[in-house]
């Protein structure tokens, strides 16, 4: 069943308010596209409009948690990292139990162009210490993050969610046995045996291009096969899970609708950078680049992050 | 609850130990910590509720955020006195491994209750825990305090526009206005004025006072009592004029001791100054000690 990660959130917590009395919500007036419309209807005592003031309300959240609330703020990734100073004073360094819900990930959003894309927000949020940056590759993903981030996160939190819809990749997750952990990598795809095996870590919308690219990889009759992990904690970093999936693979690659720069492949990079030896890694993202108005398809062969761009790249 | 005379003894002992504080962390800002340093001893002597002394902390008490983080050493005086801080921990303000950090630090140091220092922030903490309070029906007001050259930042105004929105009659912002920043007098840098008028116009209930003057400093706080007992739907913001430096005469008003400390000779000279002050202030707290 594809969905949103933003829709997935929106229902997650709109639960979790019946549970948690502690949480509230604020929006600076996107709440119909970030979905915490949906709590909003639901507790609306709890919900707070902040109003296109996005620092502020930043800096209310944080206030908010220092009295014993558990506040999740909302808005696009991109206008939410965007107060990066107040993120960084009032909510990292302050150690603020505030959960940071940045929607509109990546140039997937497609149509309204580059201002309203989180491109670099992973970055943003990575290089802030005791700041978890979380990404799910799926509505399913996003439950379990949100359970994660309710129940045993302390401390503040960037969740990274997509507008349109990804594909049910739990289920494929599921047939190859793995098990879900927060913190940990996530085994979705196997490669097939006997073939020069690529090693795939995928992130948010990214995943689903790895699984497909895979797919279309195996049907061709390639030599090499891709086995696709999924990230979905950006920090802290799996680390010694990626290590000890690399290590006898041919090749590396990484996916991601985010730059380069500082995104899932940075934490790759750097993990694989500390081993004596490594595969060579190649980094499939957005690279130095701005986004632009699209098809969201569109924009992923352009910036050569789709399934289709992907193989025709392993295949050069 | 201390009388103003009283108050105003205890705010002299305040500023010698904010020179001697700065004087051995050698960098800091005395300016703006002599200006409000009177506005902090009332809040935390005579008006703040549940904050009796570190021993006794109440779990309805009030909270006071300085947004004005650079201020901070007139902050570290008084929670000394509260007992949240050795007398002689003061002197590490600044060293390294204190938690005396050079702009407060809530980690380091929860009494502070939001690390500030990046100017424009507080506000927005003190609402946000203006809010928690008032949702949960809890009687902690919050009292904020921020400098006039920080009220430049733009999320200052954000704030502005939201809180009254809120109804948050349990908010308080005091505004330090010494009419001086680093690059000059706040009139030139970038004018404020009319204060007044703009704060009503986004729908606080102002008060302007001498922020030197502990009648008016009290006056201006019970005011705020009243109002956020009656459980108005405005919050508060007093305009104190104060003088950058005050109380030590080469300092006040020179915008050159904003973030520069006075050498050894200086401090001597500024301690004299001030115990001379502190001896009448003294004689008129206590007239009858006084009198021989």
């Amino acid at each position: 069943m594809s969905k949103s990660t933003r829709q997935a959130f929106g229902e997650s917590l709109a639960a979790w308010g019946e549970k948690n009395k502690q949480i509230v919500v604020l929006d600076a007036d996107l709440a119909k596209s970030t979905k915490s419309e949906i709590f909003a209807k639901k507790f609306p005592e709890r919900f707070f409009e902040m109003g296109i003031s996005e620092a502020n309300m930043i800096g209310a959240a944080a206030g908010l948690s220092f009295s014993g609330k558990l506040p999740f703020l909302c808005s696009f990734g991109a206008f939410i990292t965007g107060r990066y100073d107040t993120i960084r004073l009032s909510v990292a360094y302050s150690g603020a139990n505030v959960r940071l819900i940045g929607t509109h990930a990546g140039v997937g959003i497609g149509d309204d162009g580059h201002s309203q894309m989180g491109l670099e927000d992973i970055t943003l949020m990575r290089a802030l210490p005791t700041m978890g940056v979380f990404q799910p590759m799926d509505a399913r993903e996003t439950e379990l993050i949100m359970d994660y981030l309710v129940e045993k996160w302390v401390g503040p939190a960037y969740v990274r969610l997509t507008r349109q819809n990804l594909p049910d990749l739990m289920a494929v997750s599921a047939k190859t046995g793995a098990k879900w952990e927060a913190g940990k990598i996530l085994k979705i795809r196997e490669a097939v045996a006997g073939k020069k095996k690529i090693v795939a870590f995928g992130s948010g919308a990214g995943t689903a291009e790895a699984v497909k690219a895979a797919d279309l990889l195996d049907a061709e009759g390639s030599p090499f096969s891709i086995a696709v992990y999924n990230v979905h904690s950006l920090k802290p970093f799996d680390e010694a899970g990626v290590i000890a999936v690399s290590v006898d693979a041919e090749r590396v690659i990484t996916v991601e609708d985010h730059s380069v720069i500082g995104g899932l492949g940075s934490c790759v990079a750097e993990t694989l950078a500390g081993l004596d030896r490594h595969p060579r890694l190649v980094k499939y993202g957005v690279q130095d680049l701005f986004g632009e108005s699209g098809e969201a398809d569109e924009l992923y062969d352009l910036h050569g992050i789709s399934a289709k761009a992907i193989v025709a790249s392993l295949q050069r | 609850m201390k009388s103003s005379s009283e108050l105003a003894v205890l705010s002299q002992e305040f500023r010698i130990q904010i020179i001697d504080m700065l004087t051995e962390a050698k960098s800091g800002h005395p300016g703006g910590s002599l200006s409000m340093i009177d506005l902090l001893t009332g809040l935390w002597f005579s008006t703040m509720r549940g904050v009796e002394s570190a021993k006794n902390l109440a779990a309805d008490r009030d909270h006071f955020i300085l947004s004005k983080g650079h201020g901070v050493p007139a902050l570290y005086a008084i929670l000394a006195k509260k007992g949240f801080i050795d007398v002689e921990e003061l002197m590490t303000l600044r060293k390294t491994g204190s938690r005396l950090q050079g702009h407060p630090d809530r980690v380091r140091m929860p009494i502070v209750e939001a690390s500030t220092g990046s100017l424009g922030q507080g506000l927005s903490v003190a609402q946000g825990m203006a809010m928690a309070l008032k949702m949960d029906g809890k009687p902690g007001r919050v009292f904020c305090v921020l400098g006039d050259g920080e009220i430049q930042e733009g999320q200052i105004w954000e704030s502005a526009l939201s809180a009254p929105k809120f109804g948050l009659s349990n908010l308080c912002a005091i505004l330090d206005a010494n009419g001086g920043q680093i690059d000059g007098p706040v009139s030139e840098v970038m004018p404020l004025e009319p204060l007044r008028a703009k704060w009503e116009s986004f729908g606080w209930h102002v008060l302007e006072i001498d922020g030197h003057d502990f009648d008016a400093i009290r006056a201006a706080y019970s005011e705020f009592d009243r109002l956020s007992a009656e459980k108005g739907k405005k919050p508060v913001f007093i305009i104190a004029r104060t003088v950058k430096g005050k109380g030590v005469s080469f300092m006040e008003n020179q915008i050159g001791w904003h973030g520069v400390v006075p050498k050894i000779e200086e401090r001597d000279r500024a301690r004299g100054e001030l115990n001379t002050k502190l001896s009448e202030l003294r004689k008129l707290s206590s007239p009858l000690k006084g009198g021989n």
